[in-house]
């Protein structure tokens, strides 16, 4: 099933030999950088100066293996390949490459690339300068005490300005900018230096003892249908082979490995990975919920003696709940996201289930992009369809008797009389613009009842205003709005720092007079009268027209706060049918049928899954 | 003849791929080159010759009962065309001697002489493409004739002793008000035809008329009134002693409906000549190439110019049975059905009609499940939801 391309199998085995006691010759890095400053495209570069790949196999970005990575041109799994480089000074090094994604909504997947490093390569997009993203990764990449080389990519551009980004490096980042190598990854420029760099500036994994009991780190996982899941580690000492019984340290569960090997592309057999190395782990890891991220691997027989620290647990910052549109559905969903948490440590899930619905997963995810991309990922991957309800954040509801509660589920929302305060989190927002722009980030985060902190000026004319900012109301559009507004310049990064007291209601939805619990909505009450009319006109858009009249309210408690009706058609009749008609006609009702499995009935309503989906998309009026 | 079990005749279809001109909502297969005509005539002939002993219909050998030559406009052919494509069927296959012999005819492409002599080669019904009688509407739908000459037409097919009369009209045209459809079925019926088609204009994807409504070229008439000439027409028609049997038809007693029509709608056999036919047997399509071109030259290397083949599953085979059975008055045979998939329509079906009667759509008695006046209103919704993950 793996195409077997590597130079390993030319003659060099990589476990053979001097290499494996040469952890001097071993590199591991990460790329990181804010969105689009060009990580992937470097990635592409460093991975054909080291000839792995034929130029035939090649294509661009080849570490977003994803469709989902491919139409969106965004990295959002962190990828690994090993890449064999013989330097100047004459010797063969094996590089350890992670590129990661830029998209804050992933930046856990960047946080346990890092810790598998010792080194980083900081991007600055020459044109766009230091972005927010590029602060809050430098900050990672600090946390974990990695050594830095900030390189400056995309010279080649007429707008690069790399005597100013110089100085962004310098002031912004606090890092040399001296040693910055300057780069086009498009070109092919400054390669060379990034590879000499990475070799000469970046150290070599701590010499862990080769000989010490086995301790690997699980950093990543995924499941492949064939061989069981493939856990992606680092080994910090000892070593691990085919044939070792390992044991996961978190539950005890124990294998026999099938296959180690290193990532190149494709997945590269070796005889034994040892401390220092990246790569992977086959052992026919059938029970998908015995391999945790995070969890230390060592052997059965010769355990170490602790497990290695792993890693933060993410904050989801929205909650959704996910169903499955068809009736027969939750048992494939279970599976699916099983599998899909496997290679997406950041998702968190739990048991629900709706009136209208059925039985689904309420979900928590680290911002709607990552939403989109789970519920993508799980329809593509898993061939499911799904409906979501509207992402919710976290609320803290104070009861009359004094209680608390944190509520992200509409479905959960107490009565109102019974509520005291509600209390919703506010985030500290950092937002980086060129300042001509100051006036319409100012009305657009005053526009999000936003309160404007701070600004302070970084080089030139470059702005970094701090708002804070309930976070509902940015998890909607807010980066897509800042982007525009911005044309193309802002970014931004936040922090939740408290909850607040806000005027929260639920809004709900009922068609033909039946509630529908899965369109449900907690929002400010300011907010409460447009968001029930979108989603009502939404819904009304999105639902065919049927025999009858369909009539959508939006409704908070009792009182309706809007409207919109269906028309029904009043005649749905074929006039002819006649022996070259039918078999057109059965396609026809095939195609519908198939369809209908998208939908969901609602009283007498046939909904299509598109309209539950059309109510959570933010408005781009 | 050595062939016990032939249950039920079979029909066939001929159809005539020309038209003078091509009306901008007619979705049919045919082309305005006419230089074709006699290489299609000898392809035509051709494929009842090979056909007769092969493909398709060549494990059961059928008798006949109906032959509809159909298009198209099979009117662009003369009596002695039409007198040869008849012989030849007669020659291929086993056509009963009271079969039906149907042509259709468009006004403005026949003389008197031509008619007399379709009567004269064996053709014992005639159906003619009225559509309309008043000129406005006529022009819209882009008909070549005048409401002159279908009155003519009328007259003529009945002077050529054509006892057996069909007349086709189109309603829901744009402009035109329930009094003046009633006008045009109060002028149909003063003809005392026997059998009348009452089609409301639909707008079929791919037609020029299809493309004009897209682009706002026209405004289609109003949904609710057409709706109501629908009803209009039933009861009217009714009124006038013509009862309908299925959603677009109409005839004056049992024995005038169209006996080839039927066998669309009650899975019969039948074999389709001629391009774009289709042929059906059992659970066996197939159909033949929509191209006068790709059909010829098909015939003239001695194969057979299908295009496609399908054998239908059993699910497909009810999802069918339902479509076609609703659309006649009749509505579906609950015994035949069962008998015929070994099942029990209440089991399948019931959950999923119940709602549909309680709101007077669909009516269940005896043997017979069938729509209702309003229910047929909404064909396609109900077949729709009937057939919707059809467990069986
Ligand atoms: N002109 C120019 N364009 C570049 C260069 N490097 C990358 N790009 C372009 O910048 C865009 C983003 O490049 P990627 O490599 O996907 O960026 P990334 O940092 O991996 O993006 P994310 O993974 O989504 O964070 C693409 O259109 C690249 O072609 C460069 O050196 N010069
Ligand atoms: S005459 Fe009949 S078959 Fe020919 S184009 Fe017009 S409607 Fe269609
Ligand atoms: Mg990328």
């Amino acid at each position: 099933m793996i195409p077997q391309n590597s130079f390993f199998e030319a003659g060099r085995e990589c476990s053979s030999g001097d290499f494996e006691l040469n952890m001097k010759n071993i590199r591991n890095f990460s790329i990181i950088a804010h969105i689009d400053h060009g990580k992937s495209t470097l990635a592409d570069r460093l991975i054909q100066a080291t000839d792995i790949i034929s130029d035939r196999d090649f294509h661009d970005q080849i570490l977003d293996s994803m469709d989902i990575e491919r139409e969106r041109g965004i990295t959002i799994k962190s990828q690994t390949v090993c890449l064999p480089y013989t330097a100047k000074d004459g010797q063969t090094y094996f590089l350890n490459l992670i590129d990661t994604p830029g998209h804050v909504d992933f930046s856990y997947e960047v946080s346990r690339a890092l810790a598998s490093c010792e080194g980083a390569l900081l991007l600055v997009d020459a044109s766009q300068g230091v972005e927010a993203q590029t602060l809050a990764n430098l900050y990672l990449a600090l946390e974990h005490d990695l050594e830095i080389i900030p390189v400056i990519n995309k010279i080649d551009l007429p707008s690069a300005d790399i005597e100013r980004v110089r100085k962004q490096i310098e002031d912004d980042l606090g890092l040399d900018s001296e040693t910055a190598i300057l780069a086009s990854a498009k070109d092919g420029i400054g390669i060379e230096d990034v590879l000499e760099g990475i070799v000469n500036r970046l150290p070599p994994p701590l010499s862990g003892d080769a000989e010490a009991p086995l301790k690997a780190l699980i950093f990543d996982s995924h499941y492949d249908p064939f061989r069981g899941t493939i856990v992606h580690l680092r080994v910090s000492q000892g070593k691990i082979k085919a044939g070792d019984v390992i044991s996961f340290m978190s539950n005890n569960a124990s294998y026999k490995v099938e296959e180690v090997g290193i990532f190149q592309i494709v997945r590269v057999p070796a005889k034994s990975l040892s401390a220092g190395q990246v790569g992977y782990m086959i052992a026919g890891i059938k029970t998908v919920s015995d391999t945790r991220c995070g969890d230390t691997i060592t052997l059965k027989k010769q355990p170490c003696d602790s497990p290695m620290s792993g890693f933060k647990e993410t904050k989801p910052v929205v909650f959704s709940s996910i169903y499955p549109v068809a009736s027969d559905g939750y048992e494939d969903l279970v599976i699916a996201l099983e599998k899909l948490k496997l290679n997406d440590a950041s998702l968190i899930y739990e048991k629900d289930s709706s009136a209208a619905l059925g039985f689904g997963f309420r979900c928590g995810f680290l911002g709607l992009l990552h939403l989109e991309v789970v519920q993508e990922r799980l329809e593509r991957e898993y061939d499911l369809s799904l409906i979501l309800t509207a992402p919710s954040v976290q609320y803290e509801i104070i009861m009359n008797d004094g209680s608390s509660e944190i509520i992200d589920n509409p479905a959960l929302y107490p009565d109102p009389t019974r509520i005291q305060t509600t209390k919703e989190p506010f985030i500290r927002a950092a937002i980086i613009i060129p300042d001509r722009y100051m006036g319409a980030v100012m009305s657009l985060c005053l526009e999000r009842r936003g309160i404007n902190k701070n600004y302070q000026y970084l080089t030139n004319n470059r702005l970094e205003m701090i708002f804070e900012i309930p976070l509902a109301e940015v998890v909607y559009d807010f980066y897509d709005r800042l982007k525009s507004v911005t044309q193309g310049y802002g970014s931004f990064d936040y922090d939740i720092i408290d909850y607040r007291e806000t005027d929260l209601v639920k809004t709900d939805i009922l068609i033909n007079g039946e509630r529908v619990d899965a369109l449900s909505q907690l929002v400010h009450r300011d907010r409460s009268v447009e968001r029930a009319r979108l989603a009502c006109e939404r819904l009304r858009d999105e639902i065919p027209r049927q025999m009858f009249k369909i009539a959508i309210q939006g409704a908070i408690g009792a009182k309706i706060i809007a409207r919109k009706t269906v028309s029904p058609f009043r005649k749905d009749v074929t006039a002819k049918c006649y022996g070259g008609d039918i078999s057109r006609k059965r396609k026809l009702l095939e195609k519908q049928k198939k369809g209908k499995k998208r939908m969901k009935m609602v009283g007498q309503v046939m909904i299509p899954q598109a309209a539950f989906l059309s109510v959570l998309k933010t408005d781009n009026s | 003849m050595e062939n016990p079990c032939q249950a039920e005749p079979a029909g066939i279809y001929v159809h005539i791929p020309f038209c003078v001109w091509k009306c901008p909502y007619c979705d049919f297969y045919s082309i305005t080159d006419m230089s074709l005509k006699e290489a299609f005539l000898g392809a035509l002939l051709d494929e009842m010759q090979i056909g007769k002993e092969t493909g398709f219909f060549q494990k059961t050998r059928f008798s006949y009962d109906t032959l509809y030559i159909g298009g198209g406009t099979p009117s662009v052919l003369d009596a002695e065309q039409i007198s040869r494509i008849i012989e030849a069927a007669c020659r291929s296959f086993q056509i009963l001697s009271d079969a039906e012999i149907t042509i259709e005819v468009n006004p403005g492409t026949v003389t008197p002489e031509q008619l007399r002599g379709y009567r004269h080669a064996g053709v014992n019904r005639i159906n003619i493409g009225v559509q309309s009688f008043q000129d406005a509407n006529l022009k819209f739908l882009g008909r070549i004739h005048s409401a002159q000459n279908a009155h003519l037409a009328i007259r003529q097919a009945r002077d050529a002793g054509f006892e057996n009369l069909g007349l086709d009209l189109i309603y829901g045209i744009p402009g035109q008000s329930e009094k003046s459809w009633l006008a045009d079925l109060h002028r149909a019926v003063a003809y005392r035809p026997e059998h009348l088609s009452c089609y409301m204009l639909t707008f079929e994807s791919g037609t020029q008329m299809d493309d004009d409504r897209k682009k706002g070229r026209f405004c289609p008439a109003d949904e609710a009134l057409t709706a109501r000439l629908f009803e209009t027409t039933i009861s009217f028609l009714e009124d006038h002693g013509y009862a309908q049997y299925e959603i677009s038809n109409f005839a004056r007693s049992v024995s005038k409906r169209s006996r080839h029509n039927q066998k669309y709608w009650t899975d019969a056999p039948y074999r389709g000549l001629g391009p774009s036919a289709h042929s059906f047997a059992e659970a066996r399509r197939c159909w033949n190439f929509r191209s006068v071109k790709k059909y010829v030259e098909t015939l003239s290397t001695g194969k057979l110019p299908i295009e496609e083949k399908e054998t239908l599953t059993r699910e497909q085979r009810i999802l069918e049975t339902i479509y076609t059975g609703l659309r006649k008055t009749y509505g579906i045979d609950i015994d035949k059905f069962n008998k015929k998939f070994s099942t029990n329509f209440e089991e399948i079906l019931g959950e999923r009609i119940m709602p549909l009667e309680e709101k007077g759509l669909i009516q269940r008695s005896q043997n017979r499940c069938f729509l209702s006046r309003r229910g047929m209103l909404f064909f396609d919704s109900i077949v729709s939801i009937l057939v919707q993950e059809c467990k069986n």
